[in-house]
This record gives structure tokens, sequence and C-alpha cells, in this order.
């Protein structure tokens, strides 16, 4: 596979791309350039079609088909407790704060297949929230929801989340959390109590409620600069006063028209305290 | 300043030693911006970006999503995203798998630097093992830009350099300790 484009390639790529946005709603062409058409070719790649070009009318007639490329190009890989020192974070100088809230609402946007998710209300159960607290996880792909909504994941992961859950301050030992059977792990049913699983598309919807803390991280990093100040100015008018926004450890607002409402708890730490008035 | 915008490049065994090397020679006011791919262990921290900053006199940072590179400045991938250079000038990460089995991978970087870049980018691969960084400055040279390997006889670990020699005829071909000059040069062209 050549994972670069010739002059043709590129003028294919984009009409195919302002073709799907037209029939599917969903708009690539406001991702980031380069990653996005590495993606594409490694989908195109997979998918027995020569081209673009070849690809284009199958794909614009087929939703099962478009489903596949809608996959390849917006879901990311995650673990539970990935980051544990941001986990450890969170646990030390967010939930304190969220404690104060008789209900707590959480947003984690383009939750993929829940991990994180999971581990959030792993993290809000061991700190007293139990029943307190809700998640809305959202994610632009409806299968992957499903994946995440099942809550099974590859048993083969679980020595690393082990790892990561004992390195961001877990109280508990992880095997707690969940049943081994058939290479696999079936999270606790509990866990799921908290969540809301549900579609949501960060290029399109709105806000759904005021939260107290939006979760969103390495998904910034797929959208050019546009669709991110979208997204950060949902994430914006979804956060109450003294709210928390966490992104990726790479991601930051250092450069964004919202830098000076917000304030970092710790540096680098990318966790952001909405500030008050 | 000059007709290049920015260096790219790649290094995997020795990276640390090689680094020091290599930016350390480099002036505060080197006008270039420099992206740098070194293979690091998904677990080890952005203490490295650190490490060379204080022992370096151009700046070195470990890159963060967004940024416009500035001159004078080393940005560095972090550990487990690939570092990437849009057309819009700004730099990018991303988390797709692993190519070349690395993340971060220097064909992805000199790839996406030559598709924005084109002639005004400048691509060095150094002491490696393994493949990667070859098919991205085959790449990088077709599209007009300019390619340095250093000399296999000279790196810790020749199989990057001598991968990348079998598949592109570079512009230069040095020993380690003559690129920091070499770069000095092509920036004031």
């Amino acid at each position: 596979m050549c994972p670069t484009l010739n002059q043709q390639q590129v003028a294919e790529l984009g009409s195919l791309l302002s073709d799907l946005a037209r029939v599917y709603g969903y708009d690539f062409r406001e991702y980031a350039e380069a990653s996005l058409r590495r993606r594409l070719l490694l989908w195109l790649a997979g998918s027995g079609f020569g081209s673009f070009e070849a690809a284009r009318l199958p794909l614009l007639r087929d939703p099962a088909l478009f489903e596949g490329v809608l996959r390849g190009v917006t879901v990311n890989v995650s673990e539970m407790f990935r980051d544990p020192q941001v986990f450890k974070l969170l646990r030390e100088q967010v939930v304190p704060h969220l404690a104060t809230y008789p209900a707590v609402k959480i947003w984690h946007a383009g939750c993929a297949s829940g991990e994180e998710a999971y581990s959030m209300a792993i993290l809000l159960d061991e700190e007293g929230l139990k029943g307190r607290y809700r998640i809305y996880a959202t994610d632009i792909n409806q299968q992957v929801l499903k994946t995440a909504q099942d809550g099974i994941f590859p048993l083969s992961g679980m020595r690393l989340y082990t790892q990561n859950y004992q390195k961001s301050g877990g109280r508990s030992a992880f095997s707690d959390y969940y049943t081994a059977g058939y290479d696999h792990a079936l999270l606790s049913a509990s866990l799921k109590e908290g969540i809301v699983f549900a579609q949501h598309n960060l290029a399109v919807d709105g806000c759904f409620g005021e939260m107290q803390l939006v979760f969103c991280r390495n998904v910034l990093i797929y959208f050019k600069q546009s669709l991110r100040r979208r997204a950060l100015e949902l994430f914006d008018a979804s956060l109450s006063p003294g709210g928390f926004l966490c992104l990726g450890t790479k991601e930051t607002l250092d450069g964004s028209e919202l830098g000076s409402r917000y304030q970092e708890v710790g540096s680098h730490s990318r966790i952001y305290r909405k500030r008050y008035g | 300043m000059g007709s290049f915008r920015a260096i790219t490049l790649g290094v995997s065994t020795g990276g640390i030693a090689v680094l020091r090397a290599l930016l350390g020679a480099l002036p505060a006011d080197f006008p270039l911006p420099v992206l740098a791919v070194q293979h690091l262990s998904p677990l080890s921290g952005g203490d490295l970006a650190q490490l060379l900053d204080e022992t370096c006199a151009i700046r070195v940072k470990e890159a963060d999503d967004g940024e416009l590179p500035q001159g004078g400045t080393v940005y560095l991938a972090p550990a487990n995203y690939h570092l990437l250079l849009e057309a819009d000038g700004r730099l990018a990460l991303s988390m797709d798998p692993p190519v070349n089995l690395s993340r971060p991978s220097v064909d992805v970087l000199f790839e996406s630097a030559a598709d924005a870049l084109g002639e005004a980018l400048i691509g060095v691969v150094l002491s490696g093992v393994g493949s990667d960084g070859s098919r991205g400055l085959r790449y990088l040279k077709e599209r007009g830009g300019t390619a340095v390997v250093q000399d296999p006889a000279d790196a810790i670990a020749p199989g990057m350099p001598l991968s990348a020699l079998q598949l592109v005829t570079p512009d230069y071909q040095l020993p380690l300790a003559q690129m920091p000059q070499l770069f000095i040069n092509l920036s004031d062209t």
C-alpha cells in the first residue's frame, strides 16, 4: 500500500468526501488532513477497491459499506486508566469538587469503546459518589457504542489496565471489577448503572445539559482548527462555572479563544477549570 | 530566511546521544524549526525533551497538537503519538496504529511534512535499527525535498541509514559531526 497520494487521487478523494457529506451527513473535510488520508488509504487497501473513484458509487449506495469507512476514520483505540497520572489528578484534585454537588453530570465526548468511561465510573464509585453521578458517554459511531455498552474487553488488555489502575491510585483490586471467561473480561454490571451511552456528533449536534466535567481526550487531535473550535465552544457552553475540562495530555487550550476563561489544574496537566464569572 | 522551511529527522538506537551531539551544536538562533522522531518505549515519559532543552542552546520541547512550529525550536514527537505536519503548517498528533512497528514513526512524519512543504523540506535519517524513515525519505525526495543520511560507518546502529540508502540517493551522506554545520549552511541558502 502506498501511504501517499498523487494529484489525481487527491482530487478523487475530495469529490468522495463531499459526496459522503451530502449523502450521510458526516463531513470528514473538517478532519485533520494528514492523518485522515492515512486512515482512508488504510481503509481503501482493505476494501478491495482499486481507487477512491471506484469506491465512490458503492459507498454512496450502501450504508453498511459506509459504516466501515466511518469506523476506519473515527474510531480510536483506548485503554482503561490510560495515562494513570491523569486519573490520579482527577481523583485527588477534581473529584473532591465534584463531590460537593448533590448530583454530578459528566460528558465523556468521543468515548469509543468505553474503556475510559468505565474507568471514570470505577474512580467515582471508589471516591464515594456511587449513585450520585451520571456519565453521558457519546461517540459519533453507533457500532462502537454497542461494544462500549456490552462492557466486554479482551482479557489480554487486563494486565496493562491493572498496572494503570494501580498507578492511578486505585483503592481496590482491579480484578474485583470484572469476571474473566473465554479470553474476555466482562465488566461488573454495577459500573453501567451510572453511564448512558448515546450517539453524538461534535460537528453538528448541540449541548444536552449542564455538566460539571467534560472529558474529551485524543479526539480533537483529529479535527481541523474550525471543528476543534466548534467542539471546544460546545464544551464551554455545557460546563457550569467551576466545572472541569479534561483534554488529552498533548492537547492544550493555549492559543484558543477560551484559554483566558480557564485555569489549568497543575502545570501541563491539560485539566482545565472554568473560572467563575 | 532561506528557501528551507523545516528540518525533519528520525533516529532510534542511540537516539539520546545522537540528539545531544546534533542539537547541542545548533545555535539558539537557528532559523528553522526541527521536527524529530525518536523511537521510544511506550512507557518512557517526556523527560528526554527536558534533558535536551537543558543541555542545548536551541529550545527543545515535546510537540503539542496544533502548535505552529517556530524557528530555533526542536519539536520531539511524544511517546505513543505519531507526529505529523499539516498543510496549514501546524503540528498534528495521532494515535493511529504503529507504522514499521513504531509510534511515533519517521515515515509518517516525513510523508506528511513532504506533502506540506515539498522542496522546502530537509529530511534526515540517523542511527537506528530497522527501516523506518526509508520510504518517507524516498517520498520526500520525490516531492523535491533534500535528503540527508548519516554515514552508516559512523552510526551506532547502521540499519536505518543502510535501509534508506537502498531506496534513496541522498543529497548528503556524512558523519554526524558534520551535520550541524550542514544544517546551518542549508538554513542560510
